[in-house]
């Protein structure tokens, strides 16, 4: 990178020279190292070929500083025991940290550097080889770090809150980690959310280590962002011996988006599902890329996206399950559908599967489509007027996606912000 | 209540309804049968709005107003209701959603209030015990893996709760076990009434067996070729269609 080095790629590196005294120096280190050899991704790069975040970042904003929010403007969406990262900075003052339940201990990523911690510096050691992971390692601020006690069952969500205030264009990096001890069971809510639209510079990891046979609900909301905002959403997990990941994403579009999944079911027979739905219009652009690796044997993982995009926006899926030689049995199926509203909107699908295991059963399914003659019809022919009825059937399409979150109040809300979305199209 | 008027329908250079005539009076029901591709489900779609079918003449007249302008959702405000010969799947939408959003949607239409949800619980849970339809299948989406008999049960239990003026059932009977044809058939019966008419498409006596009709009309090339009373159906079950086919040639 050096000779080639981008303005942007400069500004990157005197923003990584600024986090001398952030803790972890040596792993920051080899992430910077490891982000140089690739630089900013672009088209070039196969992975983030549908999506060039090199011509995204040109200019990029600086690092965000300490932000000021009364506690009462950062509205609370769902019964949880909440913990906000604002800004990149982990708030403890904003969050429910006398609450959490039994069984769980938050604590803030920068202290965890601070002091050393070899399980939190071990899991972060575990970074996958991706140029935007290793930019997070490199640059990251803070975040929270979960710890949930093996055999605890919790029934409170615990969220992670990722919220920007309106601070104009800043960039903002943070980590957070949750380790879900043996036989735990748990769920985790993970949410972006801009306090108002604003073109920040986000990257944002969660490392989750879920022990053997422990079992984890995650559900991510990512909330609309102003046109100019870029962020990269990624989730790095990892799973041991017949534990379980049931792991839902909901996108509503909002400038340039990157939302990375990489899984590792390292043990055997474990289980993994992830599932989405991603809603854009405007000039939005959504990506989600996940690789998925089957190491042990038995495994399990499911695979099933919903897009709907509307007007000039653009819909990514990218979907990569590959499957290690040893890890015979392996039982995978991946399905990516989209729904395009209008001429100008595209959608750009790459299943693939990689299985160097002979007995397996896997298999995947992209398809596109627009809205269906016959259903519009019978709909209207039972009484809905046009715009009704296509809204109902987009309703229905991200419904088979929604109906794999297993917990039924969140179901309920996510149904919910997808009905106000599409309120918004007939006011358009 | 129904009068088509010379109707004249195509689909692309093929003509499908060729000057199709037909008056069904109120609280009548009026019994159709043709062969295969005569053009009754056309006829059918022809009335509840579809697109993708060019009218080169003539008129549908609901209660003495033309509705061939109107969009679907108008014509469904205004009492047309069509059981399709096909229902349609729609994932992802559960039945009850659905089942509200329409009859809520036709409320508001003609301008009166919109159901409350215990009121409308009531109503469906009423409809649906009558005609046999499981609770459990009002939560699933709607159509979606029904069988071909559950289906037109569902379309039934649609009727029931549009309360339509005028019912087009297009071979309600088809897929239909015995004992559900009976259930269905006593379904449409308890739904007669003075103002509310019926055009019951059928290839099969037994349908009318249940559901007596008033008229039975013979069609076949797009066109109403004879009229009669019940006893039309019991002779064409007889004779079968040669004698229209023919003249076809
Ligand atoms: N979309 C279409 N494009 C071309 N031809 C069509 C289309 N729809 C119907 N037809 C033709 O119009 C004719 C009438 O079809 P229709 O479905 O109305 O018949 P039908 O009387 O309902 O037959 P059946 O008793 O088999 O249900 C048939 O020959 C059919 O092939
Ligand atoms: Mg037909």
């Amino acid at each position: 990178m050096n000779e080639t080095a981008s303005q942007a790629e400069i500004a990157l590196k005197s923003s990584f020279e600024r986090m001398k005294n952030a803790g972890a120096q040596s792993l920051r280190r080899g992430a910077w190292e490891a982000f140089s050899r690739s630089g900013l991704p672009n088209k070039r790069d196969e992975s983030w070929h549908y999506t060039d975040l090199r011509a995204a970042l040109r200019a990029v904003a600086p690092m965000s500083g300490e932000t000021k929010t009364a506690t009462s403007a950062i509205e609370r969406k769902q019964a949880s025991c909440r913990f906000v990262v604002l800004d990149g900075a982990f708030r403890p003052d904003l969050s429910d940290l006398s609450l959490a339940p039994s069984g769980v201990a938050a604590q803030s990523l920068r202290e965890a550097l601070a002091h050393g911690e070899a399980e939190v510096l071990a899991a972060l050691a575990g970074d996958v080889d991706d140029p935007a992971v290793a930019l997070n390692a490199a640059l990251m601020q803070d975040g929270v770090v979960l710890r949930i006690a093996p055999g605890t069952v919790l029934d409170t969500p615990l969220e992670i809150a990722n919220v920007t205030s309106n601070a104009g264009a800043q960039s903002v990096y943070s980590r957070s980690l949750a380790m879900v001890g043996k036989g735990a069971s748990a769920t985790i809510i993970e949410t972006l959310e801009p306090l108002a639209p604003s073109e920040a510079q986000e990257n944002h990891a969660l490392t989750l280590r879920i022990e053997d046979g422990a079992r984890l609900e995650h559900v991510c909301t990512v909330a609309p962002q102003a046109g100019a905002a870029v962020r990269v959403l990624s989730l790095l997990a990892t799973l041991g011996a017949k534990s379980a990941l049931n792991s839902f994403c909901l996108i509503e579009g909002g400038g340039l988006l990157r939302r990375q999944v990489f899984a590792l079911l390292a043990g055997e027979s474990a289980d993994a599902a992830f599932c989405g739905a991603t809603l854009l219009r405007g000039r939005d652009h959504a990506d989600t890329t996940l690789q998925v690796r089957h190491e042990g044997r038995g495994g399990k993982s499911r695979e099933f996206f919903r897009y709907v995009v509307d007007e000039q926006a653009t819909g990514v899926f990218q979907g990569k399950v590959s499957v290690a030689q040893l890890a015979q049995k392996t039982d995978g199926a991946m399905q990516s559908k989209a729904l395009l509203l209008s001429d100008g909107a595209t959608m750009n699908s790459k299943p693939e599967l990689e299985i160097f295991a002979d007995d397996v059963v896997c298999g995947h399914g992209a398809t596109c489509g627009r809205l269906d003659a016959d259903q519009l019809f019978y709909l209207q022919a039972r009484g809905l007027p046009e715009r009704e009825a296509e809204a109902l059937l987009i309703q229905g399409f991200a419904n088979e996606a929604l109906r794999l979150i297993a917990r039924e109040a969140m179901r309920d809300m996510l149904e919910a912000r997808v009905a106000t979305w599409l309120a918004r199209r007939d006011i358009r | 209540m129904l009068e088509i008027k010379n109707l004249h329908v195509s689909i692309g250079e093929r003509k499908i309804l060729d000057g199709l005539t037909l008056t069904v009076g109120d609280g009548e029901i009026a019994a159709i049968m043709g062969p295969n591709g005569a053009g009754k489900s056309t006829l059918s779609y022809v009335i509840a709005g579809r697109e993708g079918y060019d009218v080169s003449g003539g008129e549908v007249l609901l209660n003495g107003e033309n509705i061939l302008g109107l969009a679907p959702h108008e014509r469904a405000a205004k009492g047309v209701f069509l059981a399709f010969q096909y229902p349609v799947e729609i994932p992802g939408v559960a039945t009850m959603t659905f089942l509200k959003a329409t009859l809520n949607a036709q409320r508001r239409a003609r301008g009166e209030e919109e159901l409350q949800t215990p009121d409308f619980m009531k109503r469906v849970n009423e409809a649906a015990a009558r005609l046999g339809v499981a609770k459990e299948m009002l939560r699933r989406p709607l159509n979606s893996g029904f069988s071909g008999g559950e289906k037109k049960r569902m379309e039934i239990l649609q009727m029931a709760l549009l309360e339509p003026s005028l019912g087009i059932l297009d071979e309600t009977d088809s897929g239909l076990d015995i004992d559900a044809l009976r259930v269905v058939s006593e379904g449409v019966n308890a739904l007669r009434a003075r103002d509310r008419s019926f055009l019951v498409i059928t290839h099969y006596q037994r349908l009318l067996d249940y559901i007596k009709p008033d008229t039975v009309h013979v069609m076949a090339r797009g066109r109403i070729l004879r009229s009669g009373g019940a006893e039309l159906a019991l002779e064409l079950e007889e004779s079968g269609y040669k004698d229209y086919i023919v003249e076809a040639a």
